[in-house]
């Protein structure tokens, strides 16, 4: 029991870090129907850029981890979006109205770009962080087996809450979330009622960037090491996640990586580590085979 | 009382080999329903998409009035020609967004004043005055028109549970939701009962007298535009071969010869044509 509670604890971290990646695989999928490859290495691109705050302040003997972490975390939401933001002006838009691969083909090559940008200028080896959250709560204890629930992961799921709550009434309560689900439904039609297509997409993989760079920083925080390879193998995970939720669908992108988190821990818990990938690609193809409109998906209605 | 509104000049779109429209020109005039008919094939969603900037002219003006400028509407993007030079259309099949509700289908339709007002939604989130005026001005708006197409009670619902007929009016409310010059209509009453079709007109006839814009209608139901329009012009193969008030229309003789075919003349090329139109 007490081993189970403890795996729920991780895996509810861990879900939630997977989740706020999986947000922008949906977002962009709902706007523009295309899979952004490049999207996990964002992710690591927010991760670097938070790192790099974090020593950069560091170092001048700036103090108080609380607000460093909160200028490493704004910090690498921007460097993130403006990354997001250049990614699709550059790779993107001008492939809209070609065949679908070719964006497709195009985020792969940018993705690999990505990586190689990273480790060019950062260098290949990874790179580790001084822990900055310590200590937490025991939650129930039994023999010499401890139940602990860090603060470090009390943040992440809170902060993940948090930004979900937001996000989620910025889609449905305001005119730029009006504009976005206008966008998804039609795209022609909002643009002849006057909306600025191309400027709601940019926003689109501004924000989907920015969330990805949230996990980035807490993905550094909570393994404490990030190379410039992380992206790839957090970004598919993320992105079987907004599949098994549903692709296009906001909550489904949440609840599919909390389920990919738990998967994948519990997994680790009661079997083995080495095949933690393994279920949860192995959750991907079964629900490609047997659900591939994922959970909260709707069928892919035929436009006419 | 004449107001040029929309002035086409020699518009021409050519898709390869394929000439849609050949050298049409006509004009618009505010506060009137302007309607173009013609046999299927004839050019006239062409003539829609060229003054939406969905296709670029191959040759020739479309000058729109605007209130303090004329708008070029071949030289703008496609967005601006909404947002800017105030075109509003309908197309032949219904493209409301189904998933939002009938009132924010209306309210995705006056994005561009409460994005100002809402400083890019950022000022929206913390609910600041000036914000909260936009977005009840705009509800109120869209409340407007959901009275005149009396769907008031069913604001809340998604736009896609939505009656046909009640689709159709939706779609040209949400179009005068944008607040613009001219209104393009792409077959309103196409597939619509007797009845919604008395609704329709009734709906146009009060746009046109009450909100001063000017009305351009592609229609097949004849009676339909008998009815309603002020001013026809009949296309046929990409060309005008009409033009004036529905009385003139109905009794020209080349409209006739279009609609119905030409019995006296026995000739090949106009057997040919019969032909492909049946």
């Amino acid at each position: 029991m007490e081993y189970f509670v403890q795996q729920l604890i991780n895996g509810l971290a861990l879900g939630s870090i997977y989740g706020l990646i999986a947000i922008g695989y949906t977002m962009v999928y709902g706007i523009i129907g295309m899979i952004n490859f490049a999207h996990g290495d964002i992710f690591m691109v927010g991760a670097f850029g938070a790192l790099i705050v974090i020593v950069g302040l560091g170092a001048v003997g700036f103090g108080g981890a609380g607000v460093l972490i909160i200028l490493a975390l704004l910090a690498a939401m921007l460097i993130a979006a403006v990354y997001g933001w250049a990614l699709e002006r550059v790779a993107y838009r001008p492939l809209r109205g070609s065949f679908r691969l070719a964006a497709l083909i195009s985020a792969i090559g940018m993705s690999i770009f990505l990586q190689n940008f990273v480790q060019l200028s950062q260098g290949a080896r990874v790179k580790p962080l001084q822990p900055m959250v310590e200590g937490g709560f025991v939650v129930m204890e039994k023999g010499n087996f401890a139940v602990t629930l860090s603060y470090l992961q009390i943040i992440i799921v809170v902060t993940t809450v948090v930004l979900m709550a937001g996000f989620s009434l910025l889609i449905a309560k305001t005119p730029i979330g009006r504009t976005q689900r206008a966008c998804e439904q039609d795209m022609k039609m909002a643009s002849l009622l006057g909306l600025d297509v191309n400027r709601t997409i940019s926003l689109t993989f501004v924000m989907g960037a920015a969330l990805a760079a949230v996990a980035g920083m807490m993905f550094l925080l909570y393994y404490g090491v990030i190379d410039f390879f992380i992206g790839f193998l957090v970004g598919i995970k993320a992105f079987t996640a907004a599949v098994l939720g549903g692709i296009g669908s906001l909550p489904g992108a949440m609840l599919g990586g909390l389920l990919i988190g738990l998967i994948e821990t519990f997994w680790s818990g009661y079997f083995t580590v080495e095949y933690k990938d393994v279920a949860a690609f192995a959750i991907l193809v079964l629900v490609l085979i047997f659900r591939p409109t994922g959970l909260l998906g709707r069928p892919e209605v035929e436009k006419v | 009382m004449s107001e040029p509104l929309l002035t086409v000049e020699h518009l021409s779109m050519r898709f390869g080999g394929l000439i849609a429209v050949n050298d049409v020109s006509f004009i618009a005039e505010k506060r009137r329903i302007t309607s173009i008919i013609g046999p299927n094939g004839a050019g006239k969603t062409t003539v829609f998409n060229c003054l939406t900037g969905f296709y670029k002219p191959t040759v020739g003006r479309l000058v729109l009035a605007g209130a303090e400028k004329e708008h070029y509407l071949e030289r703008m993007d496609d967005f601006r020609i909404g947002q800017v030079a105030g075109v509003a259309r309908t197309f032949q099949n219904i493209r409301l967004f189904p998933a939002m509700s009938v009132l924010e289908n209306l309210l995705v339709a006056q994005h561009n004043k409460l994005m100002r007002a809402s400083g890019w939604s950022v000022l929206g989130l913390f609910g600041v005055p000036s914000y909260r005026r936009a977005e009840g001005a705009a509800v109120e708006l869209g409340r407007y028109w959901l009275e005149k197409i009396n769907l008031i009670d069913r604001a809340d619902e998604p736009a896609g549970d939505l009656p046909y007929g009640d689709q159709r009016r939706l779609e040209i409310a949400r179009a005068m939701c944008t607040e613009p010059q001219i209104l393009c209509l792409d077959e309103p009453a196409a597939g619509l009962n007797p009845r919604e079709t008395a609704d329709l007109n009734g709906l146009l006839r009060f746009i046109r007298d009450d909100s001063g814009v000017g009305v351009l209608l592609i229609e097949h139901d004849m009676s339909m535009v008998m009815e309603i329009s002020d001013h026809i012009v009949v296309l046929d193969y990409g060309q005008k071969i009409a033009e004036g008030d529905p009385e003139s229309v109905r009794s020209n003789p080349d409209v006739i010869r279009a609609y119905l075919g030409d019995d006296e003349e026995n000739d090949d090329i106009d057997a040919e044509a019969i032909g492909d139109r049946q």
